[in-house]
């Protein structure tokens, strides 16, 4: 069953209504033709009206529409001849991300992303696209293999966090996501994230350090999701809607905070809606911000790569009054740098 | 992410006139003289409790203790020297989170959830930084992710190894949003770029490193200690029950169970944790 958001109502009623008198043509060969154009008129403007001004809350629900493209969705529109490759050489393969080998404009590159499932089945698969340390392990080794071969990495975010299970946890969770952040800053090759739909966390930062960072309009990336942070604020779920508000987690806040690049529109009533039409403009923007860092050396990449994250961060000096702070010694002087031997 | 586990803390939180016996300056113990162990509830004499440093020595349990508690039990004493304080901003304009800050600055004498400088342990120098988990948690936002990447920086200009002692709930500070996530990615390359300094980093966890903090500087030591019985993991124990609707093993995610899971080299107790360090630091000179 197709899913409808409650603010899309009006538009669905009102495409049912202009294909219903699409097949009064069809059917009866009168001349609607007037009415239709003026009906279609209508509808692009509600279209308009109804995205333009979705709340926070509202494009994290369109991030998890049931029917939005998930990543190998992406591969498929986007890349041609991708090569599934499997596991993580030292536990297993997690389903819950897949990566490997695909040509992008004639040049091979190396992919990688979670995978949600389209239905039930597909989804307990693939652990609803919430990976285990395998499944980050995999990454990695993928990633580093893209390194060995001069392959530029492309990464595919959409997750709600890495799982939080018995198992997860004590095959390292924690550590295999600062491992993959620490690894993946380093490497030698340009790298670029796109925030597909969900980024939810340390799951999405751990493949997300990269040197350029697009965002679906539809997508949303935040510390702790909207739901866990209404719980900690107010102890009630149901409040996720203001906590969106809050965490800002848009693209378009985001990019004032410059910590994506750029925000990459979907077709009016999202990506969903328009399979090709998402690809294509995925892959627009690919194409342009690819040829974009793969000008510049790879030891220029990381350096700027690692300048990018170094100056996130909104602090002020304090400033001193007098040495009230706490009761220890007077601060290291900068330049001389206290009384080391 | 902020401390969503354990919504009580687990035992007596000393009053601050007794934790001021600890530099043995009050002897006004009148109306609190004892304390009781809340893990094997074992009476123990305030005096006795902050000789042992906060450690019970019935049962081996480890209190919480402040980091500037901390730091007179693992550094030289007069030896440490704090670098230039900062402090947050509010980049979300998230409400209550300035008066949160002025309330914990006022409550732990602390700038933000951290304590970081120049210190020797046994002789040894090194950049020592704790983290406070009575400042919102022990959470990292701008400004915890800034010192501890400064921190990093300073180890490599000044040839110093760096230790970090991690206790800060729930990892990432909700309150800066993304701002907080990416600390962990500046910490996380700040230890990176130390590691090709070819100097040594000590993470030492303790009672609860979890989330954000966990998953990014906190696990990326060259060598990880932990103190007995310490929370440690990425997803707090509630979560991981919630979502799995499992029973978690009696152990999960304390330092026992990581030791065991191979994800920590040792556990020190907190009354070793100065020597083992020391002779860590001197086995890198």
């Amino acid at each position: 069953m197709r899913t409808v958001f409650e603010w899309e109502q009006p538009l669905v009623e009102l495409e049912e209504k202009i294909q219903e008198l699409r097949n009064c043509i069809y059917d009866q060969e009168v001349d609607f033709s007037e009415e239709l154009t003026e009906l279609e008129r209508k509808a692009d403007k509600l279209r308009k009206s109804i995205y333009e001004r979705l709340t926070p809350w509202q494009r994290v629900r369109m991030a998890r529409h049931p029917d939005r493209p998930t990543t190998l969705d992406y591969i498929e529109l986007v890349f041609d001849d991708f090569i599934e490759l499997h596991g993580d050489r030292t536990f297993g393969d997690d389903k819950a991300v897949v990566g490997g080998i695909a040509i992008f404009d004639q040049e091979p590159v190396t992919v990688i992303g979670p995978q949600k499932g389209k239905d039930t089945k597909e989804n307990i698969a693939r652990n609803f696209g919430l990976p285990h340390p395998e499944g980050y392990r995999k990454a990695l080794r993928l990633m580093k293999q893209a390194e060995h071969f001069r392959r530029p990495i492309i990464t595919l975010i959409d997750v709600v966090g890495a799982y939080p299970g018995i198992e997860a946890e004590q095959r390292g969770q924690g550590l295999v996501i600062a491992e993959c952040i620490e690894q993946m800053s380093f490497l030698k090759v340009p790298i670029i994230c796109v925030i597909t739909g969900e980024g939810g966390s340390g799951g999405a930062l751990a493949i997300g350090v990269g040197d350029r960072i697009l965002m679906l309009e539809h997508a949303w990336y935040s510390v702790i999701s909207p739901e866990m942070c209404a719980n900690i604020l107010w102890k009630d779920v149901e409040r996720a809607s203001e906590a969106a508000e809050l965490l800002k987690l848009t693209p378009t806040d985001l990019l004032k905070f410059e910590i994506i690049d750029d925000i990459i529109t979907e077709p009016l009533g999202g990506a969903h809606r328009d399979y090709e039409g998402i690809g294509r403009q995925v892959k627009a923007f690919l194409r342009r911000y690819l040829s974009e860092i793969r000008k510049i050396s790879v030891d220029q990449l990381v350096e700027q790569r690692l300048k990018r994250f170094r100056k996130i961060g909104q602090f002020q000096e304090k400033q001193l009054v007098e040495p009230k702070h706490v009761k220890l010694n007077s601060e290291v002087d900068d330049e001389s740098g206290g009384n080391n031997e | 992410m902020l401390s969503v586990f354990r919504s009580k803390p687990k035992f007596a939180t000393v009053r601050p006139k007794a934790a001021k016996s600890i530099n043995g300056k009050s002897r006004d113990l009148s109306d609190n003289l004892w304390t009781r162990c809340e893990n094997c509830s074992a009476l123990i004499y305030n005096k006795e409790l902050s000789k042992n440093m906060y450690v019970c020595h019935k049962c081996g349990f480890h209190f919480r203790i402040s980091a500037v508690q901390r730091l007179k039990y693992v550094v030289d004493e007069d030896s440490f020297r704090s670098v230039k304080p900062l402090v947050s901003k509010n980049p979300l304009n998230f409400p209550e989170y300035p008066e949160k800050i002025v309330q914990c600055q006022a409550d732990t004498k602390l700038d933000d959830a951290i304590l970081i400088g120049e210190a020797r342990i046994n002789g040894n120098a090194a950049v020592v930084g704790i983290i406070d988990f009575s400042f919102i948690g022990g959470s990292m936002g701008s400004v915890v992710g800034e010192q501890i990447t400064r921190g990093f920086e300073r180890g490599v200009v000044r040839n110093l190894p760096v230790i970090i002692i991690s206790g800060g709930g729930g990892g990432a500070r909700m309150q800066e949003g993304i701002f907080s996530l990416m600390q962990m990615a500046k910490t996380a390359q700040a230890v990176g770029k130390f590691r090709q300094s070819g100097l040594l980093y000590i993470s030492v966890l303790t009672h609860p490193t979890m989330g954000g903090i966990y998953a990014s500087f906190a696990s990326l030591g060259d060598i990880i200690l932990a103190e007995p019985q310490a929370l440690i993991g990425f997803a707090g124990p509630r979560i991981v029950s919630e979502t799995t609707r499992q029973k978690l093993p009696k152990d999960f995610q304390t330092s026992e169970y990581a030791l065991q899971n191979g994800m920590i080299d040792t556990i020190v107790t907190r009354v070793e944790m100065k020597d083992l360090l020391g002779k860590l630091l001197s086995f890198h000179l």
